[in-house]
């Protein structure tokens, strides 16, 4: 164990793999809740805010709320005061798989130096606009690439990209259908 | 059978049980052109060696029955045929098996049903439109029977391969939907893959010694099929074939299947997942005597994976006739009235030792070593188990 007690990539694993354990037991304890609320402010343009959430049988709240700003481009003839809600499908992409890369890591004894994602969503916005029927609204794909400098083979370090997507959420988010509800109160 | 060798060995007093006729799962529970995995000369039960022309050819289910059968008259097995077992409830001093042809007391009971009694077919099963025909491993007996028309396999093991191939030689068109997968060919620097994994020591790894038990006695039969060819049966092999590979299957939604986006993904882990495998063998070769008689090591084309893959299949509209669900098996323990299964329906049991006073299992994945979920893998359980039941005995 030398190797992965001597390497730091600043995760946790020891809790995470004491949480596993815990909560194989406990599997009303692992049900989480995460909330978020949103504001139109005008336009297409909003601000939405997160801040608490509830799991381990507990509510808990975040140290603070958070602010996310929305809206169009100016291509979209909007205000462009913040980016585009696709956009943060994007940002949750990218950071869950960075963060999987490092707590892999750590759990595999792989020192991480660097991990850059780049996103790529590819989205025809004919669907959107009503233009054709048979585009869908959705991107029609998403390609991420990394650069990962860590003391570590190729093949290890994709072994790491791999595992990361295999036990991510927003990979499986956006990989798999979810049951949506929407309603009026 | 294997049990009864060694309780004979240990003149220990004892039956076996079977519900129909020995080998009952090999007569009427698999599919016609099923051949064993292992090669001949790996099929070994305790004193009995396959002793035919073809030691690295596969066993056919008649073959495999016939080979069974005469294990059985060779170990004098006192083996009560017709006789299902209905309730075992736990005892004063041991165990009583209620059967169709009455009841008996015993003092210890060793679990021998199998892993794969029933298939495990996904809930969404149940949201397919009535027009498809669904069938189980169970059901299926050769393509011929299947209706005309497109044929969805769900399951990329050994089995969800070798059905896709075979219908798909039919004419009927095959899409496959892969989940996590174990990728392996047939034939390794000559030698067969599961020479390799015997040779190497990689069977012999004792469940205890396993890094993540509950995933290894979960994990899916290996690509392979056993043929006179000796031909691998990869996504590759399939791809060739024409089959169109599509993700796990995720939901039925309006009449339409919908698959996972993240089939790359598992394919990527499954290619991986085979370097290491052979990189192991590779370095296992070198300290070996045996590294000279091989052929150069060499590495597999990774698999090719569609530029898209299909996210929805509508099963309203005839192009899917059949959905074959090749997604795995599950034990039936609906008649052990003994606290010892869990909530996901496995045996808890510790190596064979079932967490009930002298109540034991044989015959499950990764039960004591990697290799016990083969036919050659029950030697060397059935010998560890029955000594802990005679030790149970004389306590």
């Amino acid at each position: 164990m030398t190797a992965v007690d001597s390497i730091d990539n600043g995760v946790n694993v020891q809790a995470l793999l004491e949480a596993r354990e815990a909560l194989k037991g406990a599997p009303e304890a692992a049900q989480f809740t995460w909330r978020s609320t949103t504001r139109w402010e005008n336009g297409v343009h909003t601000t939405s805010t997160v801040k608490d959430y509830s799991g381990l049988g507990a509510d808990h709240e975040h140290k603070a709320e958070s602010t996310f700003v929305a809206d169009h481009p100016e291509v979209f003839a909007a205000t462009d005061n913040g980016i585009t809600p696709i956009e943060y499908l994007l940002v949750g992409l990218g950071s869950c798989l960075t963060a999987g890369i490092a707590s892999v890591a750590q759990n595999r004894g792989i020192q991480l130096r660097s991990v850059e994602a780049t996103l790529e969503g590819a989205h025809d916005i004919r669907g959107i606009l009503g233009a054709d029927s048979d585009v869908r609204n959705g991107y029609n794909g998403i390609k991420v690439s990394f650069n990962i400098d860590a003391d570590a083979s190729k093949e290890d370090i994709e072994a790491l990209v791999a595992q990361s997507q295999k036990r991510s959420a927003v990979f499986d988010a956006l990989t798999n259908p979810t049951d949506v509800t929407v309603e009026v109160v | 059978m294997a049990a009864s060798h060694f309780l004979s060995e240990r003149s220990v007093d004892h039956v076996v049980l079977e519900r129909g006729e020995v080998a009952n799962s090999w007569r009427r529970e698999r599919w016609d052109s099923l051949r064993l995995l292992t090669p001949n000369w790996q099929s070994r039960l305790p004193g009995h060696h396959y002793g035919g022309p073809d030691p690295d050819g596969y066993m056919t289910m008649p073959e495999v029955v016939g080979f069974i059968d005469r294990f059985a008259a060779l170990t004098g097995a006192p083996v009560r045929t017709g006789t299902t077992v209905t309730s075992v409830r736990r005892t004063d001093d041991g165990y009583r098996v209620t059967t169709d042809q009455g009841e008996l007391a015993c003092r210890t009971v060793v679990i021998a049903s199998g892993a794969c009694n029933r298939p495990a077919v996904p809930a969404l099963s149940e949201a397919v439109p009535d027009e498809v025909v669904q069938l189980t491993p169970f059901d299926y007996r050769n393509p011929g029977r299947l209706p005309d028309g497109g044929v969805l396999v769900v399951g990329a093991s050994a089995t969800g391969v070798q059905l896709a191939a075979e219908i798909q030689r039919s004419g009927r068109p095959v899409t496959l939907s892969a989940g996590e997968h174990v990728r392996m060919p047939r034939v390794y620097r000559g030698r067969d893959v599961l020479w390799w994994m015997d040779a190497a020591g990689v069977w012999d790894q004792r469940y205890d010694e396993v890094p993540d038990l509950t995933r290894a006695r979960s994990l899916a039969s290996p690509q392979l099929v056993g043929t006179r060819e000796r031909a691998t049966l990869d996504l590759n092999a399939l791809t060739e074939l024409g089959v169109e590979l599509v993700g796990r299957a995720s939901m039925v939604r309006d009449g339409e299947l919908l698959f996972s986006g993240g089939l790359r993904n598992v394919i990527r882990l499954a290619d991986l997942k085979l370097d290491r495998l052979l990189t192991a063998f590779d370095e296992w070769a070198l300290e070996s005597e045996v590294e000279a008689d091989l052929k150069a090591p060499e590495r597999f084309e990774p698999t090719r994976v569609p530029a898209s893959t299909r996210l929805r299949l509508d099963l309203r509209g005839g192009a899917i006739r059949t959905i074959v669900w090749a997604t795995g098996f599950r034990p039936d323990y609906s008649w052990l009235d003994v606290p010892v299964v869990d909530t996901k329906g496995r045996l808890d049991h510790d190596g064979g030792v079932v967490a009930g006073p002298g109540l034991y299992a044989l015959g499950l994945p990764v039960l004591r070593r990697r290799k016990s979920t083969f036919i050659h893998g029950i030697e060397d359980d059935a010998r560890d188990v029955i000594a802990h039941l005679d030790g149970y005995l004389r306590s």
